[in-house]
């Protein structure tokens, strides 16, 4: 084996790569070849580092040191400056790993420091397309012990000892799914990971497959195994093409190694996996539809029972579980049940990742034990809240959670925590909201959302969901009365009781939370027809004050010509005519031109 | 790529793409996936010969399309204009984001310009949250979007 005295590790993920570090690894190559450096360094382009904020990011080890947003031009200063005469280029250093021109390794820097990283180990260390680096860091190793020196039932007993539970949202035990599949009677069984990571502002699931692919391979032979079953799917978003290609890749390699295919590491163990892509509907994350979906039809969901342990794709037993909490399962089985259980709190063991974004200072993803307080996540992992605002929600659980107010940010997170304050974990978005957002307004933007992809099967998601939107409309154009704000709430209950799946079910958790926390902001815009946080449209006046010098600018700029005013004079924007698209707010010279 | 193939040969393909599916389980969804590569949409005369080729009624495979956002009846503009809307992007503003655009173009949400350059849709989250608001010109990604550059990204594609 080659030995390198330098790494220079090169975030591949959808956050740096949109931002052009795919081209990086042909830039530095080139750039060091210069140097003749090539035999002494070692490019890797890696998964996910988590820190998307500061991309395209960029670390050189053994030193740790952390680039963030390198540009061309940073590439040669830092083979020049640091592969060269092994000097750190402190000015290219992300501002959180330099302190009074100490600089800090990665692992030291405040966002990673107190995380812990179970499902995203290999995230941003390793080579997501080279099994060797898999292996390195005890990839199929875990599948090896399982198949080896365990039973199915031992498999089975270690994941429900160690108290992991669903990461997509439900948080229903994973030990207990598996043994309803491995108690059911079939020839034919079927193992399937949900990886149509559909949730806005969700993206660990696509972090995982795009870092770390053969996690999900190995965690999926080790459920089949369990299970009895020896062909799996993995649906996937085919929004996420890299992540789509990364897998086929890792699939294609287990293939040639022999970790995928028939008799598996010298057992009587078979397994297959193939890759079906969904095609664009947030409903398909719900088993039942994602099962019709992987069978050629419409992702409708359809009544429970016969859950998928007993009737799932092509009418067998099926274990479907989503792609973070088949991450965790290798290392259970390495580690442990102990182990895992040692983590997190009493009923939710383990960590979770979180997509942290909105409002916040260190956009990115993070993996924390359960039971770290909401304010840690925010504050002390994420920076806190830019431009000096204030703090006001955070939402969790996407379309199907709820916000959560400053009062409640000591609180522990965890699956019955959240649901105890009406909001839940989800897949683990998290967006921060800050005062200039109006809760009803981003009310009103997930029910739109739901509307959309409701798949209209039953009467209470498709109509009721429609009825509740045209009421949160009505009261963002201050046309609302008391009256919507009662029927509102009471058609978000009817709605929870009477629809057919989860989409519904939870559809009106948004309007519920918000109606809770943020009433006067509903009321603000009924009774007072204004909106506090300046947001929605038809609540604001745009005027234009005493200050105005008459340079005529927002004339210029106004898109509808609703400005009037001489040159040097007093200008005004009619009213009638203005469409509230705030350009003469930016173009104004003196900041005379006000929202309220 | 698709625009270099001809109607002949976009059929051929999708026959060969029908050959190597049929038989399978759960085969019509990687066909139309591969139908829409190819065409561009999934107009009726193709979902016919899907229908005839699987033997499964024209009702259903129209049911499909329609039920899946990927899938679409009517070709896309040379240039598709995807705007986040995606929960982190939308609380940093890409809803006047997504208005400047159609200002810009002057084409509402959801259509295409009459000459067949710009298709603006406000599209699911994209996953690319650390650099909200972002939008999508075919491959290219702009992220950490203002309203104010709009006018200057959109320049590029309506002079290319």
């Amino acid at each position: 084996m080659e030995l390198y005295r330098s790494h220079v590790l090169i975030c591949g993920g959808t956050g740096c790569s949109s931002s052009g570090s795919l081209t990086f690894e042909d830039k530095f190559a080139a750039a060091m070849a210069k140097h003749d450096l090539n035999k002494e360094v070692k490019l890797v382009k890696t998964g996910c580092f988590g820190l998307c904020e500061a991309g395209p990011i960029v670390v050189v080890y053994p030193e740790g040191a952390f680039y963030s947003r390198v540009t061309d031009e940073d590439i040669t200063k830092i083979v020049e400056e640091h592969l060269l005469k092994g000097r750190i280029v402190k000015g290219l250093l992300h501002g959180s790993a330099i302190d009074e021109e100490v600089t800090k390794s990665i692992n030291e820097v405040d966002f990673f420091k107190k995380q812990k990283r179970v499902a995203l180990r290999n995230c941003g260390i390793i080579n997501p397309e080279n099994i060797e680096e898999y292996i390195a860091f005890d990839g199929y190793q875990a599948l090896g012990k399982a198949l080896t020196e365990m039973t199915r039932e031992e498999v089975i007993e270690v994941v429900k000892a160690s108290g992991l539970r669903g990461r997509g949202g439900g948080g229903f035990p994973t030990g207990l799914k598996w043994t309803f599949a491995y108690n059911a009677q079939s020839e034919k069984k079927y193992v399937a990971c949900n990886a149509d990571e559909g949730d806005p502002g969700a993206f660990m699931d696509r972090s995982v497959l795009e870092g770390d692919p053969h996690v999900i391979i190995e965690a999926m032979a080790i459920a089949a195994y369990a299970i009895g079953a020896d062909e799996g799917y993995v649906y996937i978003r085919a929004e996420y093409p890299i992540a789509v290609k990364r897998l086929e890749i890792a699939i294609e390699q287990a293939k040639e190694m022999g970790l995928l295919g028939k008799n598996i590491f010298g057992t009587d163990f078979n397994f297959d996996l193939k890759i079906k892509l969904g095609a664009g509907a947030f409903v398909c994350g719900e088993e039942t539809a994602l099962i019709a979906s992987i069978e050629g039809e419409r992702g409708m969901p359809r009544p429970r029972p016969p859950f998928p342990a007993n009737k799932g794709i092509f009418g067998q037993p099926t274990v479907l579980n989503n792609v973070e909490t088949y991450a965790n399962v290798p290392q259970i089985i390495l580690n442990g049940a102990e182990w895992f259980a040692n983590i997190g709190t009493e009923r939710s063991k383990g960590t979770k990742v979180f997509a942290l974004g909105g409002k916040i200072n260190n956009t990115g993803l993070l993996e924390i034990p359960m039971g770290t307080t909401l304010r840690e996540v925010i504050f002390d992992i994420g920076g806190g809240i830019p431009n000096g605002k204030a703090f006001k929600a955070v939402q969790t659980g996407g379309p199907s959670g709820g916000c959560i107010t400053a009062e409640h940010l000591d609180t522990p997170i965890d699956y019955d925590n959240l649901i105890e304050l009406g909001s839940m974990m989800g897949s683990g978005g998290m967006i921060v909201m800050d005062e200039d957002n109006c809760m009803v307004d981003v009310a009103r933007f997930f029910l739109d959302f739901t509307v959309d992809e409701s798949c209209g099967k039953c009467t209470p998601c498709r109509e009721g969901t429609k009825r509740m939107l045209e009421m949160l409309d009505k009261i963002c154009e201050g046309k609302g009365t008391m009256q919507d704000i009662e029927d509102l709430e009471q058609l978000a209950y009817t709605i929870k009781d009477a629809s057919l799946c989860g989409l519904g079910q939870t559809a009106p958790n948004p309007v519920l939370s918000t109606l809770k926390y943020f009433k006067h902001e509903y009321l603000a815009h009924v009774e007072d027809k204004k909106c506090p946080a300046g947001v929605c449209k038809d609540l604001l006046a745009i005027t234009i004050t005493d200050k105005c010098i008459g340079c005529t600018m927002c004339k210029t700029v106004c898109p509808v010509n609703c400005i009037s005013g001489e040159k040097k004079g007093q200008h005004v924007i009619d009213q009638d005519a203005c469409i509230k698209c705030g350009a003469c707010i930016d173009k104004c010279p003196v900041k005379c031109i006000v929202k309220k | 790529m698709a625009k270099k193939l001809s109607q002949e040969e976009c059929f051929a393909k999708l026959n060969e793409a029908i050959e190597v599916h049929k038989g399978s389980q759960g085969a019509l969804m990687p066909i139309l996936h591969e139908a829409q590569h190819l065409f561009g949409a999934v107009p009726l005369d193709v979902q016919k010969v899907i229908s005839k080729a699987l033997s499964i009624p024209l009702a259903e495979i129209y049911g499909v399309v329609t039920f899946y956002s990927q899938f679409t009846l009517e070709p896309n503009g040379e240039f598709l204009i995807g705007v986040c809307m995606g929960t982190a992007c939308y609380v940093k503003g890409s809803g006047p984001i997504l208005d400047r655009i159609s200002r810009e173009l002057n084409l509402p949400v959801k259509t295409t310009s009459q000459d067949g350059k710009f298709t603006l849709i406000d599209t699911r989250c994209i996953g690319a949250c650390g650099l909200a608001p972002v939008i999508t010109i075919n491959d290219d990604v702009y992220g950490r979007l203002t309203e104010a550059e709009i006018p200057s990204i959109l320049a590029k594609y309506i002079n290319a």
